[in-house]
């Protein structure tokens, strides 16, 4: 009988061997890539189901950051009085930003029962999982630009060439999402209450990130605080192009990609040595 | 010979708390408290196995003896906790229809997903689909959500679609008893397919007879450990003779947590 080894050699078949030595995050890394038609899939199949029964289909998704945006343009504008010029505008870029990012790490953390599932049956790299929760995030963040043009149409609001930055501040956070949801899925794959601790975290980080309101409303002495939220950093990368028309300073630049760097690669190290154990926490 | 399974001494351990600890919260104050107890349980034990390409083997065992876990093993779903698993060649697993997917999609488009948890790409999968459904007789259907398919129907187009994928191992976890004769002798038929172009089957089943008619070879576990390893009608009839209070020899160790517990 041929070794495993000599066939190896003639490479006439995959190998897997439990005992080689390798190295577990370029494995999950190579294994994502050849399941890329899979992430492909699992967004298709969310966003097919999502809105197979639904009146509105589709436009729902832009649909509620409007009615968001009506109502806290109301509040915002009129109660607080806060001096913000074409605060639609302003809420608008903060709420597609957010939306993103809480739609995205929530769908990672809970994700690990329905994934669990199918990998208890069938060996597939479980990153594909938080790479669909990115993939439906990014597919909702293009639907939700539609509404922002047209409240910058209605308000008569400039469309800067700035714009052309987007892409690139969309890839930073993605990536800095993507780092969140690796940590929350591993978490999540062992405890079940990381779900439902993480919604109260999500809700509470809202407030503390200038999202409806502008950082210059947060008193001096408490704004020091804000340096060490994440998403302070990266929600103005996304924001100034946009609504600033400019783009943002090298030094903020390079600090949202350094955080979203760090974020992803320890996310994706830490999940890559934990795969092994997900199969016995289901 | 395509495929080679070969497992050294292999053992599963899973560790279990002595208290069932789901939340982060429960267990954050265990910790504290320095509480945390674990007791180990064995799936499989010193279990050693070699198998090469062209064999069908049949798998049988009570609830709970490591069957499922050795599929396990063998489709890389879980890693040995001890001792070395080698797999050489592709392995599918026979998957149930729907799983990971939404009633309210289409025959097709859980065709596409499937595929897709095989590891194809969508292109491979929409040459592949047109013969996929022809086997499967449900060319009328395809277009249907599959919460309106009967058992059968699933049955017939998970086994298509696992099948047609053309692994070097194919793994049968209990799946083909679903199904009228027709689509029972054309599983059967399709496995002699298999075996011929030099491809190996696993099939785990309570049905002895499944088990007879479909493999040459058979092993018996319990508790985790190999029992016997042979023929599989032999195999299959010393089980039974077992199963029904015979008196059979079983590996050292055995025997005295029988009478124990």
């Amino acid at each position: 009988m041929s070794t495993p080894e000599a066939l190896a050699r003639v490479g006439i078949a995959p190998v897997y061997d439990s005992a080689a030595p390798r190295s577990r995050a370029l494995e999950e890394a190579r294994a994502l890539w050849t399941y890329r038609g899979l992430v492909h899939e699992l967004v298709v199949r969310d966003i097919k189901v999502r809105y197979k029964r639904s009146v509105l289909g589709v436009a729902w998704t832009m649909l509620a950051p409007l009615l968001n945006m009506v109502a806290l343009t109301l509040v915002f504008s009129t109660l607080l009085k806060q001096q913000i010029s074409n605060y639609p505008v302003f809420f608008m870029t903060g709420a597609i930003f957010w939306a993103f990012f809480s739609q995205t790490t929530s769908t990672a953390a809970s994700q690990t029962q329905d994934s669990n599932e199918i990998a208890k049956r069938i060996y597939i790299p479980r990153s594909v999982f938080v790479a669909s929760a990115v993939g439906v995030g990014l597919v909702n963040l293009v639907l939700s630009i539609l509404p922002l043009l047209i409240i910058l149409v209605a308000t008569r609001f400039p469309i800067h060439p700035t714009w052309a930055f987007l892409p690139v501040a969309v890839a930073v956070e993605a990536l800095f999402a993507a780092g969140v949801g690796l940590w929350l899925f591993t978490f999540a794959s062992r405890f079940s209450d990381v779900r439902e601790m993480y919604m109260v975290i999500v809700q509470t980080w809202f407030f503390l990130t200038p999202i409806v309101y502008h950082p210059a409303i947060v008193p001096a002495k408490y704004r020091y605080a804000l340096w060490f939220n994440p998403l302070y950093y990266l929600v103005q990368i996304f924001r100034k192009p946009v609504y600033d028309g400019v783009l943002p300073s090298p030094a903020l630049f390079g600090m949202s990609l350094a955080i979203a760097l760090v974020t992803f690669v320890s996310g994706w190290i830490y999940f890559s040595n934990r795969a092994d154990r997900f199969a016995f926490y289901g | 010979m395509s495929s080679v399974i070969l497992l050294e001494k292999v053992s599963v351990r899973y560790r279990i708390p002595r208290e069932r600890i789901g939340s982060l919260k429960e267990y954050a104050i265990r910790r504290l408290k320095r509480r945390l107890h674990f007791d180990e349980f064995e799936a499989l034990r010193d279990f050693s196995l070699e198998v090469s390409g062209g064999e069908s083997i049949g798998v049988i065992g009570r609830n709970g003896a490591g069957k499922s876990t050795l599929l396990r093993l063998i489709a890389r779903v879980m890693p040995p906790s001890t001792g070395r698993v080698v797999v050489v060649g592709r392995t599918a697993p026979l998957l149930e229809l729907g799983l990971g997917f939404h009633g309210e999609l289409t025959g097709r488009e859980n065709v596409m997903l499937q595929g897709a948890l095989l590891g194809f790409s969508r292109a491979e999968m929409r040459r592949r689909t047109p013969r996929i459904v022809e086997w499967a007789e449900i060319e009328e259907f395809i277009d249907a959500p599959v919460r309106t398919y009967s058992t059968g129907m699933s049955a017939r187009l998970a086994f298509s679609v696992a099948t047609d994928a053309e692994p070097d191992i194919l793994l049968v976890d209990e799946a083909l008893a679903v199904g009228d004769e027709r689509f029972q002798l054309k599983c059967h038929q399709r496995m002699g397919e298999f075996r011929k172009a030099g491809k190996t089957v696993f099939l785990v089943s309570h049905a002895l007879s499944a088990v007879r008619d479909n493999c040459q070879r058979a092993v018996w576990i319990h508790e985790g450990r190999l029992v016997r390893d042979g023929d599989a009608a032999t195999v299959a009839d010393l089980y039974h003779g077992w199963s029904i209070g015979e008196r059979v020899a079983l590996p050292q160790g055995l025997l005295e947590r029988e009478k124990t517990s």
